[in-house]
């Protein structure tokens, strides 16, 4: 504790170890006091219920097994699942799941895919509106500035199915749309797709495995995310000294000059946990998939984490989604710690 | 060409491209607004018009004084059904419970965190990141289980709205553990230094000096846990049984699964429940950036 830190120096004296001890025990009971309010809820609410999941992953965990109470024997012979050891672990991964279209390997590929097409574009649209919003000179930029946020502050499960709606095949907005750009300019989009139905890929070769369905809850959620990255962006632009691009300018750099080497570099330090948090955000965005496409055409815009809540909902499979949560921690953990290492390289890069 | 032409010229095409940003990002908010106002109660309304034919607000009036007929206690009987006051109050206690438990426990654990060096600091810290990673999707079944068991007044926890209280701000405290504590980092510890010798105690230093500095922190922690209270009806609907203790967010949930949906009332509730969020959030909006950017920096 501070105070005593404080009060211990100006005494002058060297302590012995006794008293050292019992310092540092005083100091952690008062810290323990601090945090036993959070400690207490997490325990109960989350920790015993994370150890109650682990154990369930190594079991065949069904509906009737709810009735399976710990601290009442008598329902231990009745209600007890059957352990099934690494069972549910090797089914999830050799993709052997009782379930229609299951495909670990194609799940993992594309929920990456689905989780980096989104932060580029999110930074990408983000980094360039900040841009035209920092320009000299420009008319209603406070307007712009405020209106720019709504996507985010809009709660996002009422913007999911606001989007669900706009694609409806028959009378989507988006749909009504094409055909009034059909009507005005004499073309012929087609005006009736059915998003989330049509197999054919858009994009072919590598690409190949990605519906149009896919490019439909992309386009939505690059709506919704990309307004964070641009208000941190702008903020990081207000830092940026002027003097910088003036003397650049002075010497003749062209404005793709000094993009790269002044602007970037400069609010480089801001979004790189701006982009950490995002990936995190959007590796596990339930509410658009859930909602939008709800894993159509055949589970191929399905996500882990939607995967793991049907598990629950409609199979009913408790262990299952269990052990499949615990496949997710994993490589959330391997994640954080690539990106861990990458964002060190930044720093480093920085100083 | 002058100078003073390039500079309109560039003007106008900023402009544009801002103009194209504003059409894309009103889009969904102006065809929600219009079928709200849509007289017909239709699936979809047939033709992209603001303002539909026969425009009227009477999806607002339904869903502000009407009974939701999903949510009886009897079907039977209308007035044993919910109506929007009591769902509101409902939403608030669970928003309002789970931000202020997040933001009490949150911020004194933070602080610990950041300040003492104790035993088994590290160990807590770690515990907290890894909670953080945990998928909560796979939470439902153990926390049903877990919740049940625990009984309050007779009834069982989960079946309470203080049962959903307590997961919703636990789910969140490991996250703004994180991001509070991070920004606590942040602020000198020569300020605490100076209180303390002027004399001010341990827990006064705390809540004049620390808290006051670490406002957009706490801002963002109120919002999201309010968020989360309020939107959240998954767990919610999983858990609670009477429909007397039912909120917005699951009204919101049924109309969306009946067989045919009430769209105008549907995107009356969905307008009328983002109010609330959107005030909060242009309140607190100059402080969001800096609290989860800095928490996010220092490790």
């Amino acid at each position: 504790m501070a105070a005593t830190r404080v009060s211990a120096s100006w005494q002058g004296k060297p302590k012995g170890r006794l008293a050292q001890l019992k310092q540092r025990v005083s100091e952690s009971t008062t810290a323990w006091l601090y945090i036993l309010p959070a400690a207490l809820a997490m325990l109960v609410v989350t920790l015993v219920p994370y150890i109650f999941q682990i154990w369930m992953s190594f079991t065949d965990f069904r509906v009737k097994n709810l009735r399976f109470n710990l601290l009442d024997p008598s329902t231990w012979e009745k209600y007890a699942p059957p352990m099934v050891g690494l069972g549910n672990y090797v089914k999830i991964l050799t993709s052997k799941l009782a379930i229609e279209n299951y495909n670990f390997a194609r799940l993992f590929a594309f929920n990456v895919t689905w989780t980096v097409a989104n932060v580029f574009l999110h930074v990408v649209i983000g980094v360039t509106v900040a841009l035209v919003l920092n320009a000299k000179g420009l008319l209603g930029r406070r307007f712009y500035r405020s209106l720019f946020v709504l996507p985010w502050a809009m709660p996002g499960y009422v913007a999911a199915l606001t989007w669900r709606n706009m694609y409806d095949e028959r009378f989507g907005a988006i749909n009504q749309l094409l055909a009034i750009v059909n009507r005005w300019l004499g073309t012929s989009l087609p005006a009736d797709t059915r998003w989330f139905v049509v197999t054919q890929p858009p994009i072919g070769g590598l690409l190949s495995f990605l519906p149009l369905a896919f490019y439909c809850v992309l386009i939505a959620n690059t709506w919704l995310g990309w307004p964070f990255m641009s208000v941190v962006a702008t903020g990081a632009l207000q830092s940026v000294p002027e003097e910088l691009y003036e003397a650049a300018s002075m010497d003749g750099a062209t404005g793709l000059q000094k993009l790269r080497h002044i602007t970037i570099p400069m609010i480089r330090p801001a979004m790189v946990p701006a982009i950490m948090l995002g990936t995190i955000w959007t590796f596990n965005q339930f509410s658009v998939i859930f909602f939008i496409s709800q894993g159509n055409p055949f589970g191929r815009t399905e996500i882990l984490i939607t995967q793991a809540y049907k598990l629950v909902s409609e199979q009913r499979l408790y262990g299952v989604a269990a052990a499949f949560s615990i496949v997710v921690f994993f490589i959330l953990l391997g994640f954080t710690l690539i990106q861990n290492r990458v964002t060190r390289a930044t720093e480093a890069y920085n100083e | 060409m002058s100078k003073r032409n390039r500079a309109i010229l560039r003007q106008i095409a900023l402009q544009a491209f801002l103009l194209l940003i504003t059409a894309i990002v009103l889009f969904p908010v102006l065809w929600i607004i219009s079928l709200a106002v849509d007289p017909r109660n239709i699936d979809k309304p047939l033709s992209l018009t603001l303002i539909p034919p026969g425009a009227t607000l009477d999806a607002f009036r339904k869903v502000l004084f009407g009974p939701f007929n999903l949510l009886c206690t009897n079907p039977a009987d209308p007035s044993t059904c919910m109506r929007f006051s009591g769902l509101l109050k409902n939403s608030l206690f669970v928003a309002m419970g789970s931000s202020l438990v997040a933001v009490v426990t949150g911020t004194t654990a933070a602080y610990a965190f950041s300040r003492f060096r104790f035993i088994g600091r590290q160990a807590g810290l770690l515990g907290f990141i890894v909670l953080i990673m945990l998928p909560t999707s796979g939470l439902l079944a153990p926390l049903y289980v877990l919740l049940s068991q625990i009984k309050i007044g007779g009834e069982p926890l989960r079946a309470q709205l203080f049962g959903l209280v307590l997961a919703y701000s636990s789910g969140f405290l490991p996250f703004a553990v994180w991001t509070l504590k991070g920004y606590f980092d942040t602020i000198p510890k020569e300020l605490e230094e100076a209180a303390l010798i002027d004399g001010a105690g341990t827990f006064t230093t705390f809540t004049k000096i620390i808290l006051p500095l670490a406002v957009p922190a706490l801002a963002v922690t109120v919002l999201n846990s309010f968020m989360t209270g309020w939107t959240e009806f998954i767990l919610a609907w999983s858990f609670l049984e009477d429909p007397k203790r039912f909120t917005l967010a699951m009204a919101l949930r049924a109309m969306q699964g009946q067989f045919a949906t009430p769209w105008s009332e549907f995107a009356a509730m969905s307008i009328v429940m983002s109010i609330p969020i959107l005030i909060l959030f242009f309140l607190l909006q100059k402080y969001l950036v800096s609290g989860l950017t800095l928490g996010g920096v220092k490790g």
